[in-house]
């Protein structure tokens, strides 16, 4: 009996090879292999023509929907590319009819593992690695042994070294041995930390296991790391056992997911660190020449692109590759080489090009695929579960469903109907609930079959509803633009999915940094303003929110100068609806009165700006009334300059507009604008009045009936009730007479089916 | 830093390294390829130093040297490209001096340069008075660079003309140079070569054509990749130019300096150094080569009209004139700087207030 162990690097394609080589020469009757040992059963497939890599092994708790919002480390994967040595593994035993067990430590101990022991291997989503990396660096080295060799080899980066010691050995010596010896000077200095010593217990275990049931030649390939552990003499057995003994399980799903080699790139997990899976696919897969085929795959992968290169630049990219490896005296060009002479000559040192090479190329696209028959999906159940605790039949018929917002029963069926649309499973469409109230919600279900694929298509993103929302959302914030970004993260409130929202306000924060248009600047701030108020309201964290906002804001009045002048009719109307709808959003945060007195301030500042659109003017003007920073005089100084016979009649109409544009009580109720509109309107040469027409009527047809009624009926009284108004207030009649209006505005509603006596005193009054 | 004697304004590169370029050659048994004074290997290390004898003559990325090394070692051209201010001539010019021991086989590109410049011109008096002859040719810096096996240099060759540059293919190509009134040509000897450097801001003025930029490797010069990187450089070259200007030691100009350099770079690249919050660029390009001339002028200024310390107020202005270029649109950035960065950073005040007076 033997027992050979193969110490390998994740995705390493040098080592697949070597592998290859290695298990063809032995021929094992058994061969173990480093990964979850639930998906033992799952090996079979591996033989199966529809099951093309890069494809990763899932396991994930069997009670997932039971699990907390957005924690991916319930879920683990085991991502195999072709040129993985664990993958060339698979295939062996596939196709030679090989027992093959896994043998790290159960996925179900890691899963069962307290919060505060979590495994090293923990995927995660590569953004939230990334601002990890720093703090885990001084761990990472410890746990990374050819970061130690390759130093002590006197290289910079460990990927180049394990490129020239290990990889371009094309036809050379396996190195396995070496590579056991020189893992066994590293690890004699070090520790091993404590989960690894149980996966390595576990391995262990296995390989006993293995050698008691009789086989004769045995195969192991793991990870270089774990090589000296398994080698014989093994320790006592009793010693592992009693490591193992008592170690929580949790129940455990297994299946295979197809995986891309993006997603190899960016994994931070097992196998970490293929920064270049398409470059290693290409070494694998070719059988000679590498690095010409590769700069020729490049050219035609340019050429594709219409970017002209010939077979001349060809030649001389291998050329300068070839004096780089020289200069830098290593044995063969690596990936380094062919990158920068494919950035010299290739791509004219650009860098878009460049970027091009890197996405298309080295990292590639490839993406797997799996066979019909692997196990479903963890998503589709956790729907499917939710929507039985729910009570929420998955039926095809539409119906009608309406939720009362205080139940927390009903409050859970709003959040998946809300996360579900957010992965674009529209199984319920919200329907307008008005006059209910904001408790009230009203959704029209209907469950259609197409939605079973959504879902594995939405699968990638997470193995819960929640964590699929959460990493949707996280995807679709990196090209969203400012106003959908503010849609989303009004959705992510609704949704209840509060892990997503840092990253969604720094994406704002950004977007609006670089956002030259203020028009699209003032279009987030009401979604920002309703997501503070209403998440205040739900308790969730709004402190980084506001810093947003207030950011915001403060672009906006820098900008806003230089946005308001200039604008023809239509530009000048879209802007005074982002000024009215900024007003009202500063006007609800009632809790920052900075906020809105800085924003009145800058409308101070342009009200009077003799470039402005009469309309943005007017409403500037009107606004500025409405929220008290502008006294009666003051507005009335201000109506009585724009309706002067000095500014165009067009500007002045556009100046009415804009201060009368919603709502005409003010005319009704403030005597001395009414008589300053009117006097400008019956001044107006005949000419110059119907040019201006349209322009009253639009202002004027906006107003209710009664209010129109209203201010013709007073327009027609004008001589005495001005009058009145102008004597000193106190006695009765005066009192009466002001409530009048609103008594009629209160009775005219009975008879709003008849044409409005206004319209006529309307008429009569302009004609 | 060699010192020289001569008491000219700017010594070349050969003359002022001349003590390390020997040292260099003493101690290198690499192989040379044919023509050259030093290995490739030999000539990166005089670019970036060694810590030791050897300054770094080139602070960044140490794969753009060995790049930009082993194509002129493979007898292509080389292009550098770069923004304004990013050591594009003084990278050419102490490649040259290294490779060849000599830098002034120079082509200065401008809009009006004449064929002449590149190939070869005329002794008229001589032409007139002999007729066509060899001696009556005045040659280019190129024809004597491919007489004697050097390398010659080529300043912002897309200012050139575009027939103009095109003369180039030739000598590129065949690597000789024709001489139709003699019926003779010059054949390059081995060791010639030609770094041509361009400018990025300048795309599509003079674009390249395609057969003479297939002749060249490009390699492009990046603005710094660090703080440190930065505020090294900007601080090694005002210490020299202060010395060459003779102005005083300025003891504690290091927070200054810093100040100016985190300031354009996080104008140029449109984020703040904690990676927080992003900005606008403004149009200018801000280059450390511009970061050394505001700081230089600092400087000058507190050392003539302040009391020898340089203070926010005397690089405040500066900095101002060299991010607002375009007054309507960068004039708004760099107010959005003030207002959303400057204000709230600690131990900025002085600057915030300083840089709003020079509005």
């Amino acid at each position: 009996m033997s027992v050979h162990v193969y110490g390998v690097r994740h995705h390493g394609p040098g080592s697949a090879r070597a592998l290859v080589r290695a298990l063809e020469d032995l021929r094992p009757d058994v061969i173990l292999v480093e990964g979850p040992p639930e998906a033992d059963g799952l090996v079979g497939l591996a033989g199966h023509e529809d099951l093309r890599p890069p494809v990763a092994l899932l396991a994930y708790p069997a009670d997932v929907a039971g699990s907390a919002d957005g924690d991916r480390s319930r879920a683990s994967f085991w991502p195999f590319a072709v040129f993985s040595p664990e993958w060339q593994a698979l295939r062996y035993a596939a196709a030679n009819g090989v027992p093959l067990r896994f043998c790290d430590l159960p996925a179900s101990y890691r899963f069962a593992q307290s919060e505060d022991k979590q495994p090293p291997e923990e995927p995660l989503d590569a953004a939230e690695a990334e601002a990890e990396g720093q703090g885990e660096s001084a761990e990472a080295f410890r746990q990374d042994p050819i970061a130690q060799l390759a130093t002590a080899a006197g290289y910079e980066d460990p990927e180049r070294w394990w490129e020239d010691v290990i990889e371009h050995r094309r036809e050379g010596e396996p190195a396995f041995a070496a590579v056991a010896e020189a893992m066994a000077a590293v690890r004699a200095g070090e520790s091993t930390p404590e989960y690894d010593a149980l996966r390595e217990a576990y391995m262990r275990q296995t390989l006993r296991a293995a050698m008691k049931e009789g086989f004769e030649r045995i195969a192991v390939v793991c990870g270089a790391w774990h090589v000296p552990a398994l080698t014989e003499p093994l320790p006592p057995a009793a010693h592992d056992a009693a490591l193992l003994k008592g170690l929580p399980k949790a129940a455990v799903q297994v299946t295979w997911v197809p995986w891309t080699h993006g997603r190899l790139a960016s994994w931070t997990g097992y196998g970490a660190g293929v920064t270049s899976p398409g470059w290693y696919h290409h070494l694998f897969t070719t059988a000679d020449r590498p690095v010409e085929r590769w700069l020729v795959e490049v050219a035609g992968m340019l050429r594709e692109q219409d970017i002209p290169v010939s077979s001349a630049h060809v030649i001389e990219a291998v050329r300068l590759a070839d004096t780089l490896a020289a200069l830098r005296g290593r044995p063969a060009v690596g990936l380094a080489e062919a990158s920068e002479a494919v950035r010299a000559v290739l791509c004219d040192g650009d860098d878009v090009r460049h970027e091009l090479v890197r996405s298309k190329m080295i990292v590639g696209e490839l993406l797997g695929e799996v066979p019909d028959e692997t196990p479903s999906v963890p998503l589709v159940r956790d729907v499917t579960a939710q929507a039985k605790r729910l009570r929420m039949p998955q039926e095809a018929l539409v119906k009608e469903l309406r939720l009362d917002l205080r139940k927390p029963n009903d409050l859970a069926r709003s959040r998946l109907l809300h996360r579900l649309r957010l992965l674009g499973v529209a199984w319920g469409r919200p329907v307008d609930s008005s006059g209910k109230g904001t408790f009230w919600e009203s959704w029209q279900l209907a469950w259609e079959p197409e939605f079973a694929v959504d879902l594995i298509a939405a699968s990638a993103y997470g193995t819960t509803v929640a964590q699929a929302a959460a990493g949707k959302v996280r995807d679709e914030a990196r090209a969203a633009d400012l106003a959908r970004l503010t849609e989303l993260i009004e959705a992510c409130l609704l949704a209840d999915l509060p892990a997503v929202q840092p990253r969604l306000i720094r994406a704002i924060y950004d977007r609006a940094a670089l956002g030259t248009d203020v028009a699209d600047l003032m279009a987030a701030i009401p979604a920002l303003a309703r997501s503070l108020r209403y998440g205040d309201v739900r308790g969730t964290g709004t402190g980084p929110l506001r810093t947003v906002l207030t950011g915001l804001a403060t672009r906006i009045q820098l900008g806003l100068p230089g946005a308001v002048s200039g604008l023809d009719d239509d530009a000048a109307r879209a802007m005074l609806g982002r000024i009215d709808a900024v007003t009202a959003a500063v006007g609800l945060l009632t809790e920052e009165p900075g906020l809105r007195d800085e924003w009145l301030s800058t409308l101070a500042g342009l009200v009077d700006r003799p470039d402005l659109p009469g309309l943005l003017a007017g409403r500037m003007a009107r606004l500025l009334r409405d929220e008290g920073r502008c006294d009666a005089d003051e507005t009335e100084v201000r109506l009585a300059r724009a309706l002067t016979v000095g500014v165009p009649a067009a500007t002045s109409a556009g100046y009415v507009e804009g201060f009368l544009s919603g709502g005409g009580l003010l005319l009704v109720h403030d005597d001395a604008l009414l008589n300053l509109v009117d006097r400008w309107l019956t001044g107006l040469a005949g000419e110059t009045f119907t040019q201006v027409l349209p322009l009253l009527r639009r202002t004027f047809a906006e107003y209710s009936g009664p209010e129109r009624r209203a201010i013709g009926e007073r327009v027609r009284n004008a001589g005495t009730r001005v009058a009145v108004a102008a004597e000193p207030a106190g006695f009765d009649a005066d009192r009466v007479a002001r409530i009048i209006p609103v008594l009629q505005t209160i009775l005219s509603t009975v008879a709003a089916g008849r044409p409005a006596p206004a319209e006529e005193a309307r008429k009569e009054s302009v004609g | 830093m060699t010192t020289v004697a001569e008491p000219v304004l700017r010594p070349h590169a050969e003359q002022l390294y001349a003590t390390e370029l020997a040292a260099l050659a003493a101690a290198d048994d690499r192989p040379r390829p044919p023509g050259w004074l030093l290995s490739p290997q030999a000539v990166v290390t005089y670019l970036l130093g060694d810590g030791d004898t050897i300054t770094p003559k080139y602070i960044g990325p140490r794969r753009l040297m060995e790049v930009a090394v082993a194509t002129l070692a493979t007898d292509r051209a080389l292009l550098l490209l770069g923004v304004p201010g990013t050591a594009k001539t003084w990278v050419s010019e102490h490649l040259a001096a290294a490779i060849s021991g000599d830098s002034t086989l120079l082509v200065q590109g401008t809009a009006g340069t004449p064929e002449e410049a590149i190939r070869y011109g005329w002794n008229y008096a001589r032409l007139l008075a002999e007729g066509p002859s060899a001696e009556a040719v005045v040659p280019s810096p190129l024809m004597r660079a491919m007489r004697t096996g050097t390398i010659a240099r080529v300043e912002e060759l897309t200012r050139v003309p575009s027939d103009v540059q095109d003369t180039l293919i030739t000598i590129l190509s065949e690597k000789t140079l024709p001489i139709p009134e003699l019926n003779d040509e010059v054949q390059a000897v081995k060791g010639f070569n030609v770094i041509a450097t361009a400018n990025d801001r300048d795309r599509g003025v003079n674009e390249l054509s395609s057969a003479l930029r297939r002749r060249f490797n490009t390699v492009v010069l990046p603005v710094p990749g660090t703080v440190d990187e930065e505020v090294d450089i900007v601080s090694r070259r005002v210490a020299s130019l202060g010395r060459s200007l003779e102005l005083p030691e300025v003891p504690d100009a290091m927070a200054e300096i810093r100040r100016v350099v985190t300031v354009f770079r996080e104008l140029r690249e449109g984020v703040t150094g904690d990676g927080r919050t992003k900005l606008k660029s403004p149009s200018g390009t801000l280059s450390t080569a511009e970061a050394i001339s505001v700081m230089t002028s600092g400087m000058a200024l507190a050392v003539h009209f302040g009391d020898g310390t340089v203070r926010p107020a005397d690089v405040a202005a500066g900095i101002r004139g060299a991010v607002v270029r375009d007054p309507a649109s960068d004039g708004v950035i760099w107010r959005e700087y003030l207002e959303t960065v400057a204000r709230e950073r600690d131990g900025w005040r002085d600057f915030y207030r300083a840089a709003r007076e020079a509005e």
